[in-house]
């Protein structure tokens, strides 16, 4: 336990470096992957380019990313410029695909009787649509959060400052308490930004549950005529 | 682009230890693909009878995904880092494997209880109904049809896998991660991303091996059935003209 007494400013200071890595990731995958994956529903064209090149980013290795990307587009490995950016491409690559199946699930009745009352396309969109498709799209940031967070460990390997130093420091250290310390801390910032999405979904989405019980009750209905 | 063409050079140029058969990256491939089948075969051994009973009965499903969704929180390089400590660095492999199918089970895991439960349940009502056992059900009915998304979940699982099979060699063990790390540690840049190509190229091969398998694999019918595109359902009847009123 000494160590931990020892070393608690070092822990937040790394977790709070960890924070500032994970954050921005999640952000740009949700920003960046709205108007693609608006692409990829509307066009079939688009659909099948987009949806197999985030197939694609989305099978490359992590570790291999990070080496591999600054050195193309000419960037020094050792800047959390460089994390950043390699995890907001997984969270683009995974949230497109999100976006895309959400808004291809919002009922088609619902955008006609939309058009029917007059929205244009553009406030469609953004008061029929968006809405509707927000339940999936958050899942799909939840999944993306938790991922970024554990994934922003990785980073360290390559100099860049994170929890993942403390895995580094204990096993160089032969120190078990420093990686548990480590892992823990990963564990608790990605359930707290998970319980901060689920939250303020329930804030912005307050309608989520009574679909939910409406949809049961509509199952129910079908299966009682089926 | 030059450093691309400097690691596609590494890469082709490599050193032959003397008196073996193949070179070090040969060697290195070999140990990347079987650190990944052997967690791939433990994981599916694991997670595939455990998804086909959630699946089949309908219980602990709400366990499972908490479990995973857990799971998924861990990070990989921690576990294999405490592991590696917990049983010795001499037996590294055996902290490497735990951690790799600890990785793959939840994908695998969704995989298997999601493909049984996406079937109509009116298909096993009528299974059911023309008299088959429980058992029959699963063989017959359950698993080719959940088929699809099996091999989707197994395929998730063996990206991951082989994506994290790279931090092996941080352990001490073999793998392409030796080429990432050793280039790092010695400032060596078309080493360091020679292993970073061939890792991604390792994992791009391999995923389309499983989009190949997952087209083979699947029985005739649920291909037929899984071929509806997108935006093809009419979003409401189609006006009925001059049929005959009855």
């Amino acid at each position: 336990m000494n160590w931990l007494f020892n070393n608690l400013d070092l822990v937040l200071r790394l977790s709070l470096e960890h924070l500032q890595l994970s954050i921005p990731p999640i952000l740009i995958g949700f920003v960046v992957a709205l108007p693609l994956g608006w692409l990829a529903h509307r066009f079939r064209v688009t659909r099948g380019i987009l949806l197999t090149v985030v197939g694609l980013l989305y099978t490359i290795p992590s570790l291999a990313l990070l080496v591999a990307l600054p050195t193309a587009i000419g960037l020094p490995i050792i800047v959390p410029t460089n994390v950043i950016t390699c995890l907001s491409i997984y969270a683009v690559a995974l949230m497109v695909r999100t976006t895309a199946d959400a808004l291809d699930a919002v009922d088609p009745d619902v955008i006609q009787s939309a058009t029917a009352v007059g929205y244009s396309a553009w406030g469609r969109f953004w008061r029929v649509e968006f809405p509707l498709a927000g339940p999936v799209m958050l899942a799909g940031l939840r999944v993306v959060t938790v991922s970024t967070v554990s994934l922003v460990t990785v980073g360290s390997l390559v100099g860049v400052p994170s929890l993942g130093n403390l895995f580094i420091d204990g096993l160089q250290r032969n120190i078990p308490l420093e990686i548990a310390t480590g892992i823990v801390m990963v564990v608790v910032i990605a359930l707290a930004l998970d319980a901060l999405l689920v939250l303020l979904g329930r804030f912005i989405m307050p309608w989520t549950r009574v679909v939910k019980a409406s949809r049961n009750r509509a199952v129910e209905f079908e299966a009682a005529t089926a | 682009m030059n450093l691309f063409w400097d690691a596609i050079v590494w890469i082709f140029t490599p050193v032959w230890p003397r008196g073996t058969i193949v070179n070090t990256v040969v060697q290195r491939l070999g140990e990347h693909i079987l650190y990944t089948v052997i967690s791939l075969v433990v994981a599916i051994v694991i997670a595939v009878p455990i998804g086909y009973y959630i699946g089949h009965s309908g219980r602990g499903r709400q366990i499972a995904i908490g479990l995973s969704g857990a799971a998924r929180a861990l990070p990989s390089l921690g576990l294999l880092t405490i592991l590696a400590l917990a049983i010795g660095v001499g037996r590294a492999e055996i902290a490497a494997v735990f951690v790799f199918v600890l990785l793959g089970v939840p994908s695998i895991l969704a995989g298997a209880y999601a493909g049984l439960e996406a079937i109509d349940r009116r298909t096993i009502d009528a299974a059911r109904a023309v008299g088959m056992s429980e058992w029959q059900i699963l063989t017959k009915v359950e698993i080719p049809l959940g088929l699809p998304l099996l091999l989707g979940g197994i395929r998730n699982a063996a990206l991951q896998i082989v994506a994290t099979a790279t931090l092996a060699s941080y352990v001490g063990l073999g793998g392409f991660g030796i080429y990432i790390f050793g280039g790092i540690q010695s400032h060596d840049i078309p080493q360091l991303v020679g292993g970073a190509l061939l890792v991604a190229v390792l994992a791009l091969v391999l995923d389309g091996l499983f989009a190949l398998l997952q087209k083979f694999a699947v029985p005739h019918g649920v291909a037929v059935a899984m071929a509806k595109s997108v935006r093809t359902r009419p979003s409401r009847p189609t006006a009925v003209v001059g049929t005959p009123i009855s």
